[in-house]
């Protein structure tokens, strides 16, 4: 199944990532040859083969619920590109 | 022989024996960094004053008869992925450029426990993605052995600060091969420990149910120390085992009579490099000489190159973007300047952040995980990584350690593969089933190409057997000095 320069505008979107129109033409090749080497897996039989997520035999990992203390607020808020007061700042959301 | 090329076992006993100082240590790597760095560009940042400090207090601690801990006054370099609280954390990305990371990672408070002194932060493939290191923001990093050659990637910068005597030790991390090829392609030695067997608390994500901190030093008995300094449970990251860690070093120089060494024929293709097949051949042979017993063994999926790099990339990207969607220019790191709305704000500063090699494979995981390809893809991958974790788990029940070549070649030279992604991808055939797997891999120098390069032997071992592995790769080590 072969990628459409308008499939990867759609991915593009859905990933937050814009491209140049050259760039979206060079993406769309690159993304087609790595796809055809990785349906290669097709040729193994993997019917009724169970997906593992994750190599560990773990379930969920529970502890006591217990407060512990948390990261200061100013820690946090600190590496924040725009902050007021103890908030995150973003620009406006609806125009 | 200077202080910065010893190793950290020989300077552990003369620095408790009062030979030397841990500010003469450190000042003798701070030297080689500002002679050679400007060249090699294995740092992001050094943080000489607070290492020299620490250094003071060491010596001052040692000099009271204070306790110390295990690798007490020891330089250690850190991979730009790992937080170190109030210092710079880039992961080699524009995006994190001037991010300062709140918190130690585990590992970092583990190392600080057992008084190392940390140096810096290395260089590496923006957000560990890449196998030569020059996918970094901060330019690439050159292969001390030969400046026209890649380190390897994406731990370049720790491999080769340890290859250039910059550090004593170093910490890299690994998703699909990124501690042993750098490692292998700078002549030291680079362990993946078992999945969960080291915290991944602090690591900048790249993939998951992949990543994997690990250590790179100059010799096998090193990288056993710091094992032992950074191994262990952490309820921080609910992926850590939690079962006890043993003494890596009790048996590391008691042999290898008996144990079974597993080669298998797929790591062996037509075509391989001459040089590279000979070197496997020659040290599974050396060994059988030390006393272990060589064994044939079938690695049909697992040893096959395409299934594990298709299988190895697919869940790679897939992890990948969904762990970067953090960076949205809201909590840290950079955000895009202007009158933008928030979609605009998300799109600029993602676009403006990330290199060509991350938007790349955050475009392919999310194609693969998108709605109509999941199952074709994500799924598909996933279903081989069970026959992947099956062939080692058969191959595991004739033999001890699998013995193969950790990269099909020596180190390329700069630029070489940069246009062809997926030649680079390539570089990772021997080492992304060992992640994939989740089983500990370590590589150990033996041989030099005819071009004067090392190359490096890949040796595996079920979960959690890391003792039985450093001691092969310990016997393995006596037969190459």
């Amino acid at each position: 199944m072969a990628v459409t320069v308008e499939e990867v505008r759609g991915v593009a979107a859905l990933a937050r990532l814009s491209f140049s129109p050259a760039d979206e033409e060079r993406l769309t090749g690159e993304l087609n040859r790595i796809l055809q080497y990785m349906d290669r897996l097709n040729e193994l039989d993997t019917e009724g083969v169970e997906p593992t997520s994750h190599v560990l035999p773990l379930a969920n990992a529970f502890r006591p619920d217990e407060v512990d203390p948390s990261p200061a607020v100013a820690d946090i808020l600190a590496a924040a590109p725009q902050r007021q007061e103890s908030y995150f700042k973003v620009p406006r959301i609806i125009d | 022989m200077a202080l910065n090329e010893a190793t950290a076992h020989e300077l552990i006993t003369r620095l408790q024996q009062r030979e030397v100082t841990a500010r003469e240590l450190v000042q003798a790597t701070l030297d080689r960094i500002d002679a050679v760095d400007g060249q090699i560009n294995a740092f992001i940042s050094i943080d000489a004053e607070g290492a020299l400090t620490h250094a003071d207090e060491i010596d001052r601690r040692r000099a009271k008869n204070e306790p110390l801990g295990p690798l007490a006054g020891i330089p250690i370099a850190l991979k730009d992925v790992l937080c170190v609280r109030g210092g710079r954390t880039t992961c080699g990305s524009k995006i994190l450029e001037h991010y300062i990371a709140p918190y130690d990672a585990t590992a970092v408070a583990q190392l600080r426990a057992a008084d190392a002194i940390i140096i810096g932060k290395t260089n590496m493939d923006e957000f560990a993605m890449g196998s030569s290191c020059e996918n970094s923001y901060f330019g690439p990093t050159l292969n001390p052995r030969d400046p026209e050659r890649v380190p390897g990637g994406s731990s370049g910068g720790s491999a080769a600060a340890v290859a250039a005597d910059e550090t004593i030790l170093a910490l890299g991390t690994d998703t699909g091969g990124s501690v042993r090829q750098p490692a292998g392609y700078c002549g030291v030695v680079g362990l993946k420990p078992t999945y969960g067997r080291v915290s991944r608390y602090g690591l900048v994500a790249y993939a998951s149910s992949l990543d994997q901190i690990g250590p790179i030093s100059k010799d096998v008995e090193d990288t056993a120390l710091l094992l032992q300094a950074i191994a262990g449970h952490d309820p921080r990251d609910s992926t850590s085992i939690d079962v006890p860690v043993p003494d890596y070093l009790a048996g590391l120089k008691d042999g290898i009579k008996g144990l079974k060494v597993g080669l298998a024929q797929e790591h062996f293709p037509a075509g391989l490099d001459a040089e590279v097949a000979t070197a496997a051949q020659s040290a599974a042979a050396t060994l059988a000489d030390a006393g272990a017993e060589l064994v044939d063994v079938q690695l049909p999926v697992a040893g096959h190159p395409e299934y594990c790099i298709g299988t190895y990339y697919l869940i790679a990207m897939g992890e990948a973007s969904a762990n970067l969607t953090r960076y949205d220019g809201v909590k840290y790191g950079h955000r895009a300047e202007g009158d933008l709305n928030l979609q605009e704000m998300y799109l600029r500063t993602r676009s403006e952040g990330f290199g060509e090699e991350v938007k790349r494979r955050i475009m392919l995981g999310t194609y693969a995980l998108s709605a109509g390809y999941y199952d074709a893809y994500y799924r598909k991958a996933q279903q081989v990584r069970t026959l992947i974790r099956q062939d080692f788990e058969k191959a595991f029940t004739t033999c001890d350690i699998l013995l193969s070549p950790v990269a099909p070649t020596t180190a390329f030279r700069l630029g070489e593969q940069t246009d062809d992604p997926l030649q680079m991808y390539l570089n990772d055939i021997y080492t992304a089933s060992v992640n994939l797997a989740g089983i500990p891999g370590i590589s150990v120098p033996y041989a030099n190409g005819a071009d004067g390069l090392p190359i490096g032997i890949q040796l595996l071992a079920p979960p959690l057997e890391e003792a039985k592995l450093l001691r092969m790769a310990y016997a393995l080590e006596r037969t190459t000095a």
